[in-house]
């Protein structure tokens, strides 16, 4: 595979994305061979089509868990930089390409995909957390990944005057809940400080911390402001 | 464009499984080979267990009692009564659990939508809430399809790469925590599927007039196939029995339809950032399916995303005058409804969207005089009289 055989790509004009020198494409192939579950992830391809069958992003957008998991095994490293920087966000990461009677894992490559992006800072990863980060800054500092207060009128127009319901009654509705770990409406349930200074510790060592300074600087600040004085208050220095 | 054969050729190489799926080891006994090597620490099994069929023939034991709720911050957090459902079937079956505090979300919903994380933090994250039930000596039961189904995930990871076990120990032992794993994973619903005969032994309500459909989800049965229930018995053994199992046991009118198999559309990062998508796909290929194939009052899942994605998904629908409007809750609530719980008190259904109103009075409940029973309990937190409610308000 050389340079003059891109032809057959999207050309950078239309791309929407930075066009980088093929050896910055294999470098980011490179990463994502290397992760470990890949070798358990991708067997081949009988292109028989059920992953896409069972697809439900398939059906909306114009991607194929086919050819993730052809691109892959070809090693074609144009088309993978392309499916990075477009494609993985359509995924519904719901495993059905499971399905493959090959025993393939699309939907898995998919997440190692998204990884590197993240790593990497491809203009995709940025693209797909724009409205994203509050989830992020949720889950990392509370650990419950959603609140009884996301359930607010103009954040959720579409899920129905219910939502409003909630909201305007949440301080009431969550203290009628018989569950007494239950009563809180910034966390799924009550948290307790050491859990949340372990689940710190946990980002800290495993590099999750680093990933989002790659991503979001501005919420890696906050992140690491929040997170420093909890590890203080515990008299924990790392 | 020409495949590279050498490509092919060096995957060939690196081949790592079984001919036949079902020669697949059995990470139970892989967990306790583990341990004897001193790798692992395996939170066993105590008291009395129901054992039930698994898709490849295995057997599941499942822990009656004397359990850690590992809760799902989707339930918790939007559709509460799916979390207060479990427990009020727990305490009416008379058996003893521990609600923790000390328990964080397994952080995949995050993980599946925006990939900020690693598999070394994910395995951390559930090895530290193991951790901390096999403190405690209850055994964890997942409340959440996506946190067991990852979880399951987690384990094939750690059983098969010595290097991610040691990063996992070098993590917990910061935490002054061992590499603890428990012998079983188990999902609620296959909690609720093996206790359906105690289930039904309480149930109070005829549900025969209620007609039903199941939407199996995703990450309950196709994330590790191999350690869901099938049972010969429900669906020739053709798709997992939960939820239906219990529903059948039930003796509600379980009908089928056309895409049992699709997805509800949640997508984890669509649910929250992208739902044109996820709005089209819940009411396309499955809402409007259903009630064109079924005609169903209920739907019942057993997933945390899936009851949000197909219950908040119709009201948008609705107003483009699409054939929708079913009501969706998990076969928890639908059980606890059942076996006699409060539609609001308990189940809290006031917190769902899709009408569920027509299917009460099909249980013949008085959803009227349910609401005016809530409204007055409520009275008792506006007066100061209780700052909470507890187990003992929601059943008088």
């Amino acid at each position: 595979m050389t340079e003059t055989a891109t032809s057959h790509y999207k050309r950078p004009d239309v791309a929407g994305y930075a066009e980088v020198p093929y050896a910055e494409k294999e470098r980011l192939f490179s990463e994502v061979k290397e992760d470990m579950r890949f070798s358990d992830y991708l067997y081949g391809c009988y292109e028989c089509g059920i992953c896409v069958a069972a697809c439900p992003s398939a059906r909306f957008y114009d991607f194929s868990p086919r050819r993730i998991a052809q691109a892959a095994a070809r090693e074609d490293v144009e088309l993978i930089y392309q499916q990075m920087q477009e494609d993985i966000w359509e995924c519904s990461q719901c495993f059905s390409c499971l399905r493959c009677p090959r025993g393939n894992n699309p939907g898995g490559i998919i997440t190692i995909m998204r990884e590197v992006a993240i790593n990497n800072g491809l203009a995709s990863a940025k693209q797909a957390m724009e409205g994203y980060s509050r989830i992020i800054y949720k889950i990392m500092s509370t650990g419950t990944q959603v609140s009884p207060d996301m359930l607010q009128a103009d954040a959720f127009p579409d899920w129905g005057p219910e939502t409003a319901d909630v909201s305007a009654n949440l301080d009431l509705w969550r203290r009628a809940l018989p569950s007494e770990t239950m009563h809180t409406t910034n966390t799924g349930w009550d948290v307790a400080d050491k859990t949340l200074v372990e689940l710190y510790l946990i980002w800290f060592h495993t590099g999750a911390l680093d990933m989002i300074e790659e991503i979001d600087q501005g919420l890696h600040a906050i992140l690491q402001e929040v997170m420093e004085e909890c590890l203080e208050d515990e008299g924990i220095e790392l | 464009m020409t495949i590279p054969v050498e490509a092919l050729m060096r995957k060939k190489e690196t081949f790592d499984r079984g001919e036949d799926r079902r020669a697949l080891l059995d990470p139970r006994a892989e967990l306790l080979k583990l341990e004897e090597q001193g790798e692992i620490v395996v939170q066993k099994i105590q008291g009395d267990v129901v054992t039930a069929p698994t898709k490849f023939g295995l057997e599941k034991r499942i822990q009656k009692g004397h359990l850690w709720h590992h809760k799902s911050c989707g339930q918790c957090g939007h559709i509460p009564g799916y979390s207060t459902s479990i427990f009020w079937i727990m305490r009416k079956l008379g058996y003893d659990y521990h609600d923790p505090k000390d328990q964080t979300s397994c952080t995949a919903w995050n993980y599946y939508a925006s990939a900020t994380s690693n598999s070394a933090a994910q395995a951390a994250v559930a090895v530290r809430n193991f951790a901390a039930a096999a403190e405690t000596g209850y055994f964890p039961l997942i409340h959440c399809g996506t946190s067991y189904g990852h979880y399951k995930e987690v384990r094939e990871e750690l059983i098969h790469h010595p290097q991610l076990r040691a990063e996992v120990r070098d993590v917990m032992s910061k935490l002054g925590k061992e590499l603890v794993f428990p012998e079983e994973l188990v999902h609620y619903s296959e909690w609720l599927y093996a206790m359906r005969d105690e289930i039904a032994a309480l149930q109070i309500r005829d549900v025969s007039a209620v007609k039903v459909t199941v939407h199996p989800a995703c990450h309950y049965y196709k994330l590790v196939e191999g350690d869901a229930i099938f049972d010969p018995d429900v669906y020739g053994g053709q798709r997992t029995a939960v939820v239906t199992g219990l529903a059948q046991r039930l003796g509600a009118d379980v009908r089928d339809y056309s895409t049992w198999f699709d997805c509800c559309g949640f997508g984890f990062r669509h649910i929250l950032v992208q739902r044109d998508f996820t709005r089209s796909f819940a009411t396309q290929r499955k809402i409007e399916v259903m009630k064109e194939e079924a005609d169903p009052d209920v739907v019942l899942t057993h997933d945390t995303g899936c009851v949000t994605t197909l219950d908040k998904s119709q009201f948008a629908a609705k107003a483009h005058d699409r054939n929708v409007g079913v009501a969706v809750m998990s076969e928890a609530q639908f059980a606890a409804l059942a076996m006699g719980a409060h539609p609001y008190k308990v189940c809290q259904l006031h917190w769902h969207s899709a009408d569920y109103r027509p299917m009460l009075e099909k249980m013949g409940i008085d959803w009227e005089l349910a609401w005016a029973e809530f409204q007055e309990a409520l009275k008792k937190l506006d007066s100061g009289e209780k700052r909470f409610l507890d187990w003992d308000d929601v059943d008088e």
